[in-house]
């Protein structure tokens, strides 16, 4: 199924982030996307001022895999350690929508036509959901690399935008290089490396303890909130159930009991919680090079100390520590600025979508109040 | 003395214009699962309180409500609860205003039983008492204090208030003697024989009898197709409220976890509040925690009405329209007996016609008295079947027209209620909406 994504669309989804296609020099997104079983081929457009790129402006498909592949080859950038590297889009994750209709088919013989119709339009709405959301994450990945100053000039950042074959062969190699080393590393250690160092920063030592904190608190959140529009959900579907029904059951009582609960306001923020989980994630992972750098650094000290008193390979040793030194300032220097540009990125997001969650709801059960008193004075006038 | 506010009237006016008042607004707590238990001590026994206030706009107004039960006294075995209560009439047929009695739930049960073998009332829907649950009743014995047991106290209640009311909106079980000595009576002595109501009793006693009658060799040969069309209508009518209420019970259990699952939240949410750092942000995000408890009280509230206000309405319905197939098991079972009294009758005629070939004279005045007899059964089993063919005709008009007003008057309330809820939910995120605007 293929689903072209217009403008307004992508206004009302756009909720985890602030507008970042803002500057004309690079502007991308995602039209279109199919989606055929369980692939889903993105079409990355991408209109640019910039004489890097070949053309000013260019389409190309690309796989999920391919937004991987860019994101850890990013990670594994020396030259990035000192910054925030967006998070990865998470997989598109058709199971729930799938599951559903799976049991709706063969749950279609219990019931009406008008039933199994109406939830069937719910299925294929939900699967929609499921598929604008996925192709928004993806864009929103693009979008903060090319807002970012330093990122948007990386040069596989530019190749997953221009090439125009696959990608798949260069995926390939890339895992032979690295074979995710550095990934399985931040996953196991960070937590006991980043609280374990000894901090000489006041601004670090803040962040840290927020940073770890905030995360577990937000994944919890995440998790809960997802259980709870889960739930929503169910209600929902309950309501179609019972609507259908009680159509067929009496001609002259044409109730529309459609007391249909609209989660999508509950999505919304299940949605942000989400994001900024992953978003801190990758901060973390900042504070975590930051803290291996000064490691390193302390290791020097220790090894120049040693060099010292045996006389021994002095000037290797003086000019590691300073080579040490130096990368630790630089992490430690663009690390402040991103996490400072981070807080404020997330306090400006957070407040965009508590307030278009608010003023969702307020709206909802406004229609659901105009309905529902509709219903009441024609049973009453009957 | 009643120790829970819950106090709920329901006026009936006259039979055939009965329509439900609701509840007024301001009889308290409504009974939800947050019901709370009797502060008393956890004594097992429970009390019900029926009170009767009477109206002086017609003969047959007669105000029927139920209050609380109250845990009082020791346990007794074997069972049922003692209850006292007070009644308010001033119909001709009762002696006083106001009062009221002590009953017990077998009481309840042992009224509807006597009800249902009373030939006057052959045809009659005579509406079913609320089933006995042993379970339920058990934890409350037990002096188990949590709000499923108070819940189920209620459930009891509501349902035995509704079961009243119906039979007092009958104009022909309000003139039965039992149903009067029930209303007024002070003692009752025991009732004995409602074993057969217990557990899942009633539906499955009118199953067994309409076994019974679908056994029958003799097929009645129906003259008026309206009996045999009603009936499928009344079963097929059944069935579409099983599956609904199957669903409505379903959507009762998701609302609760969706309660659960929003309590939790809210929680999570009030402890990432407290973790950021930025200090607008943090104060929407405990404000949002607030609005989050709010919204899974109105989960609860909505769940109750769910519960009490849908569900089992359509219980109760599933039931009625047993009662109703029952009618027409009756009627098959009294032509059944007028065809029995025609054959007998026959063999009667037969029997005399040999006597008289045999020439027994003595043999033959018997015989001719016997057919007397059984002519006169015939004509008798005749008009019987006949009337009740009739009764049932007309109760089953009376018991749809109730039917249609029921239903619609507890649809009404039930979107009421989800309208209120509504309501308040938009005040709710009304309040929020400046604080998210603050955050900066």
């Amino acid at each position: 199924m293929t689903s072209a994504l217009d403008e307004s669309d992508k206004e009302k989804t756009r909720s985890v982030s602030v507008d970042l296609n803002n500057d004309a020099s690079l502007l991308i997104d995602i039209p279109d996307a199919l989606c055929e079983r369980d692939k889903v081929k993105f079409t990355v457009h991408t209109k640019t001022t910039l004489s890097a790129f070949q053309k000013p402006e260019f389409s190309v498909p690309r796989q999920h895999e391919d937004f991987i592949w860019l994101h850890d080859t990013l990670v594994e950038t020396e030259d990035y350690a000192g910054l925030i590297i967006p998070p990865a889009p998470p997989k598109p994750d058709f199971e729930s929508p799938r599951e559903k209709m799976h049991k709706l088919g063969e749950g279609e013989a219990t019931m009406t036509k008008e039933e199994y119709n109406k939830m069937k339009q719910e299925l294929e709405a939900e699967y929609l959901a499921v598929f604008k959301k996925t192709v928004q994450v993806h864009e929103i990945f693009l979008q903060r690399l090319s807002s970012h100053a330093i990122l948007s000039k990386d040069r596989n950042f530019q190749i997953f935008l221009e090439y125009d074959q696959d990608l798949s062969v260069r995926r390939k190699n890339a895992k032979e290089m690295f074979g995710g080393f550095f990934k399985n590393m931040v996953k196991t250690a960070d937590e006991v490396i980043i609280s374990g160092i000894k901090e000489v920063d006041d601004f670090f030592e803040q962040e840290k303890t927020f940073l770890l904190d905030y995360y577990s608190k937000i994944k919890d959140s995440t998790a809960k909130a997802e259980k709870m529009t889960r739930s929503h959900k169910n209600v929902a579907d309950d309501y179609i159930h019972i609507s259908a029904t009680l159509n067929t059951l009496s001609a002259d009582d044409s109730t529309k009991v459609e007391g249909r609960v609209a989660s999508d306001q509950e999505l919304k923020l299940t949605e942000l919680l989400r994001y900024y989980m992953r978003d801190i994630q990758a901060a973390k992972d900042l504070l975590y090079r930051r803290a291996r750098a000064l490691a390193d650094y302390e290791h020097s000290n220790k090894a120049l100390d040693k060099a010292r008193l045996k006389s021994k390979d002095v000037p290797q040793a003086e000019e590691h520590q300073q080579q040490c030194l130096q990368k630790f300032d630089k992490l430690s220097e663009s690390g402040k600025r991103e996490l400072t540009s981070f807080k404020g990125r997330r306090v400006v997001a957070f407040r965009k979508n508590l307030i278009e969650m608010a003023e969702l709801e307020i709206k909802h059960a406004k229609n659901n109040v105009t309905l529902l008193q509709g219903c009441i004075d024609l049973l009453k006038s009957n | 003395p009643c120790n829970s506010d819950a106090h709920m009237e329901l006026t009936t006016e006259k039979p055939s214009s009965s329509a439900r008042k609701e509840p007024p607004a301001s009889s308290g707590p409504r009974p939800a699962a947050s019901f709370s238990p009797s502060p008393a001590a956890a004594a097992p026994k429970s009390m019900e309180q029926l009170e009767e206030e009477e109206e002086a706009k017609d003969s047959f107004d007669v105000d029927v409500s139920v209050t609380n039960p109250e845990k009082v006294g020791q346990y007794l075995p074997p069972a049922p609860s003692l209850c006292w209560s007070q009644h308010e009439t001033s119909l001709p047929m009762f002696r006083n205003k106001t009062f009221s009695v002590r009953r017990r739930f077998s009481d309840f049960l042992g009224l509807y039983e006597k009800m249902s073998v009373k030939s006057s009332l052959h045809g009659c829907v005579i509406p079913p008492p609320p089933e006995k649950s042993v379970m339920g009743m058990t934890k409350v014995k037990v002096g188990k204090d949590d709000p499923s047991s108070a819940e189920f106290l209620e459930r009891r209640r509501a349902a035995l208030e509704r079961y009243l009311q119906r039979v007092v909106c009958h104009p022909l079980l309000l003139q039965d003697p039992d149903v009067r000595e029930f209303l007024e009576k002070e003692e009752l002595p025991r009732a004995v024989n409602t074993q057969a109501l217990s557990g899942a009793g009633f539906l499955k006693m009118i199953n067994k009898a309409s076994d019974a009658v679908n056994k029958m060799t003799i097929k009645m040969n129906e003259s008026d197709t309206w009996f045999e069309d009603k009936l499928q209508e009344v079963e097929s009518e059944e069935q579409q409220l099983r599956k609904l209420h199957a669903v409505v019970d379903s959507l009762v259990n998701h609302r609760k976890e969706l309660c659960g699952n929003t309590a939790v939240f809210a929680k999570s949410m009030a402890m990432l509040g407290n973790s950021e750092d930025n200090t607008a942000l943090s104060r929407a995000l405990s404000q949002l925690a607030e609005v989050e408890d709010k919204m899974e009280q109105l989960h609860q509230e909505q769940a109750a009405s769910d519960f009490f206000i849908f569900a089992e309405l359509l219980a109760d319905y599933i039931r009625l329209l047993g009662a109703v197939r029952g009618c027409f098991d009756q009627r098959m079972r009294a032509w059944q007996r007028w065809q029995e009294a025609q054959s007998t009758l026959q063999k009667k005629r037969e029997a005399e016609a040999k006597l008289l070939w045999a020439n027994k004279p003595d043999k033959l005045q018997q015989a001719k008295e016997e057919i007397t007899e059984w002519e006169a059964k015939v004509t008798q089993y005749e008009r019987d079947f006949d009337r009740i063919g009739v009764t049932v005709r007309k109760e089953v008009l009376r018991f749809e027209e109730e039917k249609a007003k029921d239903f619609k008057g507890q649809i009404v309330k039930y979107l009421e209620s989800m309208l209120q809820s509504q309501q308040r939910l938009i005040k709710f995120w009304e309040a929020f909406l400046p604080e998210a605007k603050a955050i900066a």
